[in-house]
């Protein structure tokens, strides 16, 4: 009989073990992110106040029972109206997510050809490429933005490589467009978007694509149906990746971007530091959070699917 | 027929396919050297070898995923070395299955027919007469990883036929079967092969499944084949001491012939007997050949009970392996040879059973053993 309780007992400190183990994250995000969230979210429904903190109401525990009423009757959501009704931040919080769009798209296009050739490649020169995609990122991020601007100015190397080729005859104008910011932005995410879409790719069994040259499918048909679809993974874990920081993105358009339009995160910065307006600023972040959710969402979902069929 | 084959025993008729000194190399590595053979139609043809002897690299260059260093292979007489894969009438069923993980059971044999352009009226019927072949009906929902090891060997093969190839591929299809369903697995495959007519050829390292498989074997060694004939005629009249060692347990003993008479061949053993081989041979007096004589044809007794004394050694048992239907008896003959012979436990097993140290005699008749000069 003690024998069978004792054959039980160990199973449950382990279970308390995984408890613990799981508090360990848990506690990491509520005082790093959740607590933070939660501060953001309380500015947000404030007003401005010329006073230190810039906003009103503060919660006055001193002052028991009323005060928690006074603070609570302060808040509003006038903020978000705001947001709701002025087309500077809806045209920012467009902008944002289109160039966070294109700058995804173009990031696969080169990505997955840079992976696909990684994943393919002798086994012990992979995890060389894999470093040497990640090699500029022991440059500071500003220097390497900052040689983009020495690239892309008007008498910059891309100019006079494209005259020195022929392509132009006068030099173009990059700096300051959309098409800087972009190339901007595809520079600094592409290890992001190349290193999950190698993952995926690196574990891909070789006889697949075999098998379906076997039953009939030429190489570019194999790859469609069979090589995509089972990275699928990866290109969702590397589309969010760049997605989620590129729409929030502030330094890349901030060097590199015209001034007459603004990217979300620009938008936010002008609001916290030029108009010394926290509750409008942390409306903007807030709403960003909530835009960005939905892709995670959907991840989420489809990640959970996955695990559900196993 | 094809050349250098000794022992080759080919059926009549126009080959399939065949191999015309076909080479395979890997750099410096000869996969496959200057090898010729001829498969034909609705053949259960097996490749047989050890690892390494080149008979996956045989089998994919026929698929077309590997291309001959030289040397042709032919598909019904035409020439198919600079045809890609997906335009061979040729399938493969791989070892490891490569499933497509991604495709349920339907998707993954409707997958080849697809790509024919079938229409789709057409695809479901076949996928539907395929999922009965493989007694699979009611499974083509299913992904394959929520299949057993058994069922996802039989989508493999449906997906594999379902195009209804020329030549099916089996890569080593039962090996990662447990070892009953395997057996079961094998009739099925023999039934599947003649309800259909179509031309299987598998490659496998397993002598029991080649023999009870295939029509032919090929019995491959070091990228060349050894021998080509139908099982029994492996076993029984095996072309050298390799092939006579690779398939089933054998006794070999060294000797030189002595004489030839009345298609008899008299040989003189190693250690000084004089035996009798019941077939003539081409050899010449005073070839080194060996005797080759497999277990459970050698007799064994306790006592001299024989008429005269042709093959017949005494000795004492160094060894019993019970095997429960049959015991294998490892004797050290007075001569200093050690032979191995088995016997059928004809009764339970009693004190009287011979055990480790007693003396026996073994012999063997003339037409049991056989002479190899390789």
């Amino acid at each position: 009989m003690t024998n069978a309780t004792h054959t039980i007992s160990p199973g449950r400190s382990v279970r308390q073990g995984r408890r613990l183990l799981i508090l360990i994250p848990v506690l990491w995000l509520t005082v790093f992110f959740l607590v933070p969230c939660l501060i953001v979210l309380k500015i947000s429904l404030s007003q401005t106040a010329i006073a230190q903190p810039p906003y009103m109401p503060v919660l006055d525990l001193s002052a028991g029972w009323a005060g928690l009423r006074d603070f609570a009757n302060g808040l509003s959501l006038d903020n978000y109206k705001l947001l709701g009704s002025d087309w500077l931040y809806l045209t920012s919080y467009l902008r944002s997510v289109t160039i966070a769009a294109l700058s995804t798209a173009i990031l696969l296009l080169i990505g997955y050809p840079v992976a696909y050739g990684i994943a393919r490649a002798p086994r012990r020169l992979q995890p060389v490429l894999v470093m040497a995609v990640f090699l500029p990122f022991l440059t500071a991020f500003l220097i390497r933005i900052y040689a983009w601007i020495n690239i892309l100015q008007r008498e910059g190397l891309l100019n006079d490589a494209l005259i020195a080729l022929g392509v132009i005859r006068e030099p173009l104008v990059w700096l300051s467009t959309d098409t800087a910011i972009v190339i901007g932005i595809v520079y600094s995410y592409l290890p992001f978007m190349v290193l999950p879409l190698y993952a995926s790719l690196e574990k891909m069994d070789e006889s697949l694509l075999e098998a379906a040259a076997d039953l009939g499918a030429p190489r570019w048909k194999a790859f469609w149906l069979v090589t995509v679809p089972l990275s699928a993974s990866g290109i969702f874990a590397g589309a969010l990746l760049c997605f989620i920081p590129i729409a929030g993105e502030f330094v890349i358009p901030d060097l590199l971007g015209g001034s007459d339009a603004m990217m979300i995160g620009q938008t936010l910065w002008t609001e916290f530091f030029q108009n010394k307006d926290w509750p409008v600023a942390s409306a903007v972040a807030i709403a960003l959070l909530i835009v960005l959710l939905a892709p995670i969402l959907v991840y989420q979902h489809l990640q959970m699917r996955a695990l559900g069929d196993r | 027929m094809a050349e250098g084959n000794p022992g080759d025993t080919s059926p009549a008729g126009k080959p399939l396919v065949r191999f015309e000194a076909v080479s395979k190399r890997f750099g410096n590595i000869a996969a496959v050297e200057r090898l010729s053979l001829d498969i034909f139609e609705r053949e259960f043809f097996a490749l047989l070898g050890p690892s390494g002897c080149g008979k996956t690299t045989l089998l994919r260059m026929l698929a077309g995923f590997e291309r001959p260093s030289e040397g042709r292979i032919l598909l019904d007489g035409a020439d198919i070395s600079d045809v890609p894969p997906h335009r061979r009438p040729v399938n493969m069923m791989f070892q490891s299955y490569a499933l497509f993980p991604h495709l349920t059971v339907q998707a993954n044999i409707a997958f080849g027919l697809k790509q024919d352009g079938m229409p789709k009226p057409d695809i479901a019927a076949r996928v539907g007469e395929m999922l009965a072949l493989v007694k699979l009906e009611g499974f083509s929902g299913r992904m394959p990883h929520q299949l057993s090891g058994g069922q996802r060997q039989r989508v493999a093969l449906a997906r594999a036929l379902a195009k209804r190839p020329r030549v099916l591929l089996l890569d080593e299809p039962l090996s990662a079967l447990d070892r009953k369903l395997r057996e079961d697995t094998r009739f099925e495959l023999m039934e599947l092969q003649g309800k259909l007519g179509l031309t299987f050829i598998i490659v496998t390292h397993d002598q029991e499944e080649a023999m009870t498989l295939a029509d032919r074997i090929g019995v491959m060694n070091a990228g060349g084949l050894e021998q080509v004939a139908t099982p029994s005629d492996i076993y029984e009249r095996p072309n050298s001491r390799w092939v006579a060692g690779f398939i089933g347990d054998v006794n070999l003993i060294g000797g030189r012939i002595a004489s030839s008479f009345l298609g008899h061949t008299l040989i003189e053993s190693e250690t000084g007997e004089r035996l009798l081989v019941g077939h003539p041979s081409d050899a010449e007096i005073g070839t080194a050949i060996s005797i080759a004589v497999r277990p459970e044809k050698v007799q064994i007794e306790t006592a001299n009970s024989g008429v005269s004394d042709e093959n017949r050694f005494p000795g004492r048992v160094a060894e019993v392996a019970y095997l429960g239907g049959m015991s294998m008896y490892q004797v050290k003959l007075d001569n200093g040879l050690v032979m191995k012979a088995t016997a059928v436990n004809h009764t339970r097993q009693t004190e009287q059973a011979i055990g480790a140290g007693a003396r026996v005699w073994l012999s063997f008749s003339r037409d049991a053993g056989v002479m190899l000069t390789r």
